[in-house]
């Protein structure tokens, strides 16, 4: 039973990473365009210009 | 829909005369007024963009301010259609980006979100951080109780016992404390007043069954409740939290539609000078000057001008209306072509946009107090249980028993009535009733949809948009010469090659037509099949296009701009009574004739007939002209139709038939069809309706046939079936349970099995609704095949 000193603080851990991780999502507004996002991953914004050459 | 192809062209001339004669340029609006300042110096504005129809907007719009200096972020909201910039006050101003956004094709409108709509968002913020608090801590407890249960059968040692049930304590309170704060602070502001809502008994069931699980704990007993509280909880909580995100979602619509309205109007004063004020300071009876491109900003009637209206937004009626002296107009609509000079009937209240606005506000709050199904046997339920509680109580009491197991065999009894199988019955068959609903191209706004779809015994079909294809299809190409020899009867294929080569007009003026942005322009160039537009094609505005084609002059449009006479108009109106029509003419060669009417969709008798047999009741209720409505009952074969009905009458149509019992299912998509849509016990709109349509919509179709409407209620039927059977089953476990339970014999084995037995059972059963709909997904590329 030792093995569960271990074990379930490894669990809880990792739950609240999964908790935090959520609620930093919530709080950089990442749900607030659901729409958006699906198309803005196709768009190459992000990429360094190509014309300037 | 009637359309006067000749415009008067004095009237014309006449705003233009008033205007050239030095007649002071209105004010721009202000745009820096609306700006507000952002904490790092920057300058912050919200628009509500119009025209955003897809993704490509998005792009468009974001690349096109991308890398302008002094703008810090251009950023567009897909959802809410909003667009949000920062700029530094220094480098360019408010003025220029909304300048720059028109020159890319998009309309603005300053949104002011307005103190509600923050608080609103705020409450889903917190209704979201304690679900997934709630969830956390539900899936952590319940591994420690699997194995406290496990081990209770087994050899489980006390102090392991002890540890768990410490460690669980550990994450349910101070989760329940979180997450629960919704719960407990409504029914607390609600006992402050001595009244009590549905949260009350939710309250007092957490808490009661949180402190007696931790005295459960302190005696270390066998049995603690933590994991029932939690889980309890974050059911809860993603209940309300998808409730409340259709509330914000039909309080956005009013938003918008605040948005649209212009703030400000143009009057003409007495002395003939314009000037820009705002429009409540304007009352009915003044003149208004409205230019083209622009928004009308008030009902009214036409006192001078010619030109073509954008109709769209309250009819879904693609193709602009002509309007001349005398027309009504409203506001919200746009103004296309001409100057209008406009007597005010009605402008900052009391316009067809506020009715629209009031009538769907209203509608909405009547459906949310709408009941559910969930909620109806949660309601019926809720006092059975606590009934039994009470009673299995006093009884052990009365039998002699220690307060104490008493009070455990009670809240065991209260607990093993809350299983997780009544709170999956419903949401699970949702689940998979809309991923069914979506293959076939009906997109669910809202879980109850469904219910509500499955209980439709009537169908009112909006007309225009709806019933028939938003674009106008080509008739036919008829020309003059043929019409003169009666050798047509008004019916030729638009493809027939005939002495008059109809085809090849067909052929020329859809090059004339592809570089033209009218809607008739662009439906002729796909029926020509879309060709490369005429390089010297130029369009003059409110009458047609005009090119040189090999020395010739070709012209495409009213029949004024191609020197039609007024008895050749004559014999072409009465080929095509209902029609749009648009003329083509090379040089002085006999005009050919476009006539132009909205198809049915391709399956609309099949679907009407079938949907009849089935059992509904069809109704049409139109905002369109009563022959042309009446031309769709009969090619429908439908004989109960309405034509001419303002958004309000519609509502009241819908409400009389409410009022025989009728539950009806409404079917539309222009702006006039939204307060019905919201008032219908259900509603679909099509995926080409009014952004404000779709969202005042329970669903959304996608593709041209109307067939989505007949597998959706299909679909719902058997929905409602599962669910029924769903609700069925996790009472019997609990008729099965309680009395168990009630007797104090609840072995961690018996709330194992009713819990997870339960629950599966359920998910199992709302999965089994997939089972032979294989059949039909070979149909579903066809459906969900959509026009770009």
């Amino acid at each position: 039973m030792n093995v569960l000193a271990f074990l379930i603080p490894i669990a809880l851990f990792l739950g609240g990473v999964g908790l935090a991780g959520f609620m930093w999502t919530l709080k950089s507004g990442q749900y607030d365009d659901i729409e958006g996002a699906k198309w803005r991953i196709l768009s190459d914004n992000d990429l360094p210009k190509a014309d300037e050459n | 829909m009637t359309v006067r192809i000749e415009p008067v062209g004095g009237a014309a001339a006449i705003v233009d005369g008033a205007v050239s004669a030095g007649a002071p340029v209105p004010r721009p609006r202000d745009w820096s007024d609306f700006a507000s300042p952002r904490p790092d110096g920057l300058l912050g504005l919200d628009l509500v963009v119009e025209g955003i129809t897809c993704a490509a907007c998005l792009s468009v719009i974001e690349h096109g301010f991308a890398g302008l200096p002094g703008v810090a972020k251009a950023r567009l909201n897909l959802t809410n259609r909003r667009l949000s910039f920062e700029w530094n006050p220094a480098l360019i101003n408010a003025g220029d980006l909304v300048r720059r956004l028109e020159r890319l094709g998009y309309r603005a409108q300053p949104f002011d979100p307005g103190r509600r709509s923050m608080e609103e968002q705020a409450e889903a913020r917190e209704l979201l951080r304690a679900t997934a608090v709630a969830g956390f801590a539900s899936m952590n407890v319940m591994l420690l109780s699997v194995a406290v249960w496990a081990g209770n059968v087994s050899d489980i040692d006390p102090v392991t016992r002890d540890f768990f049930h410490w460690l669980s304590a550990l994450i349910a309170l101070p989760a329940a404390v979180y997450a629960g704060r919704p719960f407990f602070r409504s029914a607390w502001r609600a006992l402050k007043v001595f009244r009590t809502n549905m949260d009350v008994p939710i309250s007092i069931g957490i808490i009661l069954t949180l402190l007696l699980s931790l005295w459960q704990t302190m005696r270390s007993a066998e049995h603690a409740y933590f994991d029932s509280a939690v889980m309890l909880l974050f059911f809860l909580l993603v209940g309300r939290t998808l409730d409340q995100s259709m509330r914000r979602r039909t309080r956005a619509v009013a938003e918008d539609l605040a948005a649209l309205k212009s703030s400000s109007a143009v009057k003409i004063l007495a002395d003939g000078t314009l000037r820009e004020v705002p429009l409540s300071r304007i009352e009915p009876g003044d003149i208004v000057f409205v230019r083209p491109g622009e928004r009308i900003p008030v009902d009214g009637i036409i006192e001078a001008g010619v030109s073509e209206v954008d109709y769209s937004l309250i009819t879904g009626e693609t193709i602009p209306v002509p309007v001349a002296i005398g027309d009504r107009v409203y506001a919200g609509t746009a103004d296309l072509m001409g100057a209008l000079t406009i007597r005010v009937m009605a402008a900052e209240r009391g316009t067809l946009l506020d009715e629209v606005n009031r009538l769907l506000e209203a509608a909405s709050q009547a459906k949310s107090a709408a009941m559910r199904l969930s909620d109806e046997v949660a309601r019926r339920y809720a006092p059975v249980v606590h009934l039994a509680a009470l009673s299995t109580f006093l009884g052990w009491m009365a039998m002699g028993e220690r307060s104490d197991a008493a009070l455990v065999t009670a809240v065991s009894v209260l607990i093993i009535t809350c299983p997780c199988a009544l709170a999956l019955a419903v949401p699970a068959v949702q689940v998979v009733a809309s991923g069914m609903l979506f293959r076939r191209g009906v997109l669910i706004r809202s879980g109850d949809a469904i219910e509500r779809l499955a209980a439709v015994d009537t169908i009112v079909f909006d007309k225009t948009g709806t019933l028939t294809l938003p674009e106008p299809v080509l008739l036919n190409a008829v020309s003059l010469d043929r019409l003169a020899q009666g050798l047509d009867s008004g019916a030729i294929p638009c493809r027939s090659d005939g002495p008059i080569r109809s085809g090849n007009a067909l052929e020329a003026s859809g090059r004339l037509a592809a570089a033209s942005s009218h809607p008739l322009g662009r439906a002729l160039a796909a029926a020509a099949g879309n060709p490369m537009p005429e390089p010297s094609a130029r369009e003059v505005p409110g009458r047609g296009i005009e090119a040189t084609v090999d020395g010739e002059r070709e012209r495409l449009g009213s029949a004024e701009f191609c020197g039609l006479s007024g008895t050749e108009v004559d014999v072409f109106r009465a080929a095509y009574p209902t029609a749009s029509i648009v003329y083509w003419r090379r040089g002085t060669q006999a005009p050919v004739a476009f006539g132009f009417r909205q198809g049915l969709r391709s399956d609309a008798k099949q679907t009407i007939a079938a949907l009849k047999a089935e059992g509904y009741r069809i109704e049409i209720l139109s905002g369109d002209r009563v022959d042309a409505v009446s031309a769709a009952a009969v090619a429908l074969d439908l004989d109960v139709w309405a034509a001419e009905q303002s958004p309000t009458e519609k509502v009241a149509r819908l409400q009389t038939l409410a009022g025989q019992g009728r539950r009806v299912l409404m079917v539309g998509d222009g702006l006039n069809d939204a307060p019905a849509l919201a008032a219908a016990h259900v509603s679909l709109s099509p995926i080409t309706a009014v952004h404000l349509s779709q969202v005042a919509a329970d669903a959304v179709f996608l593709g041209d046939r109307l067939a989505a409407v007949a597998h959706a209620l299909a679909i719902a039927r058997r929905a409602r079936r599962a669910m029924a059977e769903n609700l069925w089953i996790s009472i019997v476990y609990n008729v099965v349970a309680v009395p168990i339970a009630v007797l104090g014999m609840v072995t961690p084995l018996v709330a194992a099995l009713a819990m997870s037995g339960s629950s599966l059972v359920v998910t199992v059963n709302a999965l089994r609704l997939r089972l032979g709909d294989a059949t039909v997904e070979t149909s579903t590329a066809e459906t969900i095949e959509i026009k770009p």
